[in-house]
């Protein structure tokens, strides 16, 4: 078919960010596209808006992100993988409805190419002060995953990675971006089709009159009917049993469905996380980083063994569920953590949760630019002494 | 002899009924009227989605035995958009009240209208948020009491069907509870129509908003309805007014216009032949 021709570009291109996000979702066979235009994140939408007629899906500009989100949400259960992407103010406008797709276990994808904020901030601007929002910013409990991209290349390669575990463990997952992954351009590969890992949900094994919609299997995900197809089920935010129907007085029923909603992100974050180590074997010192401060941090680390300090680089590329355990394992092995981010403080204190006794040090950044790897190293070379 | 059985069953939710509606409401009744509509349709109930938002009439999805969907307040038109375009063989309809289609998700009913998008939304107005014990809303009447307008209510309401002609909605029409033949027909009219279709059902809250208008049963809501309903098919919707001394129903827009889903399909069929083109 001439329409699955045009859905993986493979070859080597040059290639934005946002760009590059866009196509890793339509790779993975995303093919419902609902936003509204944000700064710095409408490049995504003015792809999807080419692109989609051409692979046969659907592209429509929603009146506000609530309804965006709204829309994704109807797409996945028609049965489609479907998206949006923002920044800050509309994420913030996403999020009653990101609650929605957690306690309706809807696969979705969200991402945020972050800005500087809070409120309208510095829209053109890069940030990194939405990670702790992506996990809290929906009211109740509820899990969520966030990835975090450092290049162009993962926002292509984790956008796929975003949609397969959005399929895995039914459960709405972030893109957490920022404007300067977003707005580069760099050195793409886009590998051949069949290269390309595609998770789809799991579909019910029992006929329509056995079918409980949110009855789990063993690993504590149901499987998931999706409407035509003849299991004429409900699902509602309101705490639902198994059958889907609401129990809005049973502590049991509530208690039953947090813990799973909860437990199917917590008891799998081994299987989730993702980070990536860089000449940690011998570190006495480690910075821990993630998006676009991971990369002057590890020049950072590389001018650092340059002058004979033993420094490596843990980046998260898994925000979400925390790496606390690849975090806390670092903290045993080395003398002090060093943290920067483009914010005020939101992931060091996950940092300093894990690293327990080990000395964190935190470099904020705020505004325009990114770290200078001169700054990071000047972090390092005081750990040491 | 096997017990027997209602003949609309198979369009109710087992284990969902009885409801939790107050004695006198009429969100039973449009209950009632929607799945005649789709039982005298012959309607493949496997194709039908029910989407609601909350409130009162916001439990209507889970007692419909199709695939249904209960959303947050106010984005059931949102989620409903999302049903259709990703699956157009799907019937989607909304059934949802006037505060969740018009205070909180009315942005998304007018642009709905707008687009022509293929969904048909229809609204149970009861002139307040019943859910809550009874605050005003955008359609609670000049004057009105409810619990936060201890004074009388000093805003002015929204007239559903004019908004929702002016908007764009290709099959616009209002009735009262009483007027269930009439309902019935509209509902089976806008389930075989393509694009947006409203249908506004003035629907007693004698428990909530009667009792504090002086109207505290059913049967005194009903004969509000009676007395004051004016049938004016075709009628200025401008001009349809809701007062104590009339109430103008019926049908007053059924026009042709491309619907969303034509386009869509349309420029997608364009754009892929262009491709092929080379």
């Amino acid at each position: 078919m001439a329409e699955e021709d045009r859905s993986v570009l493979t070859g080597k291109h040059f290639m934005q960010g946002d760009i590059a996000c866009a196509e890793g979702a339509i790779a993975t066979g995303c093919r419902f596209f609902a936003g509204y235009p944000i700064t710095p994140a409408t490049e995504i939408s003015e792809r999807m808006a080419r692109r989609m007629p051409e692979v046969g899906g659907v592209y429509i500009q929603m009146e506000d992100e609530l309804g965006s989100m709204a829309a994704v949400i109807g797409a996945s259960y028609a049965g489609v993988k479907s998206m949006t992407a923002t920044s800050g103010p509309g994420f913030s406008l996403m999020q009653e409805n990101i609650g929605l797709a957690a306690m309706t276990e809807t696969p979705c994808v969200i991402v945020n190419v972050m800005r500087g904020g809070p409120s309208t901030g510095q829209p053109t601007k890069p940030g990194q002060q939405d990670v702790m929002q992506a996990k809290w910013g929906s009211h109740g409990d509820y899990e969520i995953i966030a990835l975090a991209p450092s290049s162009v290349q993962e926002m292509f390669d984790l956008t796929i990675e975003a949609f397969n575990l959005s399929e895995v463990y039914r459960n709405p997952v972030i893109v957490l971006a920022d404007e300067i992954v977003g707005h580069m351009w760099e050195r793409v590969v886009i590998p051949e089709k069949s290269e390309i890992k595609v998770v789809n949900r799991k579909k019910p094994r029992k006929p329509p009159d056995k079918y409980a919609p949110f009855a789990p299997e063993e690993d504590l995900v149901p499987p998931m009917a999706c409407f035509g197809e003849g299991y004429r089920f409900y699902a509602t935010g309101l705490t639902h049993d198994e059958t889907g129907h609401p129990q809005t007085d049973s502590a049991e029923a509530q208690q039953r469905l947090i813990q799973r909603l909860c437990d199917k992100i917590r008891k799998n974050t081994e299987k989730i996380v993702k980070v990536r180590e860089t000449m940690l074997e011998d570190a006495e010192v480690a910075v821990v980083a993630y998006g676009i401060p991971s990369r002057s941090a590890l020049s950072a680390i590389r001018k650092g063994r340059k002058e004979g300090i033993k420094a490596g680089l843990l980046r998260l590329i898994t925000l979400w569920p925390f790496p606390d355990k690849q975090v806390s394992q670092l903290a045993k092995q080395v003398h002090a953590i060093v943290v920067p981010e483009m914010n005020y403080g939101q992931v060091v204190r996950e940092v300093e949760r894990a690293a327990k006794e080990t000395p964190v040090i935190f470099l904020p950044k705020l505004g325009e630019e990114p770290h200078k790897p001169t700054e990071i190293l000047e972090a390092i070379r005081s750990a040491c002494g | 002899m096997s017990e027997e059985s209602h003949p609309l069953e198979n369009f109710l939710r087992e284990g969902m009924i009885p409801h939790i509606w107050c004695e006198g409401c009429g969100n039973g009744i449009i209950l009632n009227c929607f799945v005649r509509a789709l039982n005298e349709l012959n309607a493949d109930i496997n194709k039908v989605v029910v989407v609601s938002g909350i409130g009162c009439i916001g439990r209507l999805s889970g007692y419909t035995n199709t695939d249904s969907y209960h959303t947050t307040h106010g984005r059931a038109i949102a989620f409903a958009t999302g049903v259709k375009l990703a699956n157009p063989e799907l019937k989607v309809v909304v059934i949802s009240g006037d505060g969740d289609l018009f205070a909180i998700g009315g942005n998304h009913f007018i642009h709905a209208a707008r687009r022509n998008m293929d969904i048909q939304v229809i609204c149970a107005n009861n002139f307040n948020y019943g859910m809550t014990g009874g605050q005003y809303g955008p359609t609670t009447p000049l004057e009105a009491w409810t619990t936060t307008t201890p004074y009388g209510n000093i805003e002015h309401s929204f007239n559903l069907v004019h908004l929702a002609a002016a908007s764009g909605a290709v099959y616009v029409a209002r009735w009262t509870s009483l007027h269930v033949r009439r309902m019935i027909e509209s509902i089976k009219k806008a389930l075989k129509k393509e694009g947006f279709s409203f249908i506004e059902v003035i629907s007693p809250c004698p428990e909530i908003y009667g009792r504090r208008n002086k109207m505290p049963t059913g049967i005194d809501m009903m004969n509000w309805f009676k007395k004051a309903s004016e049938i004016q098919n075709y009628s200025d919707p401008a001009k349809a007014e809701i007062s104590p001394e009339k109430i103008v129903v019926g049908e007053f827009v059924d026009i042709e216009k491309l619907t969303y889903g034509h386009l869509v399909r349309e420029m997608t069929s364009k754009v892929q032949k262009r491709m092929k083109e080379g």
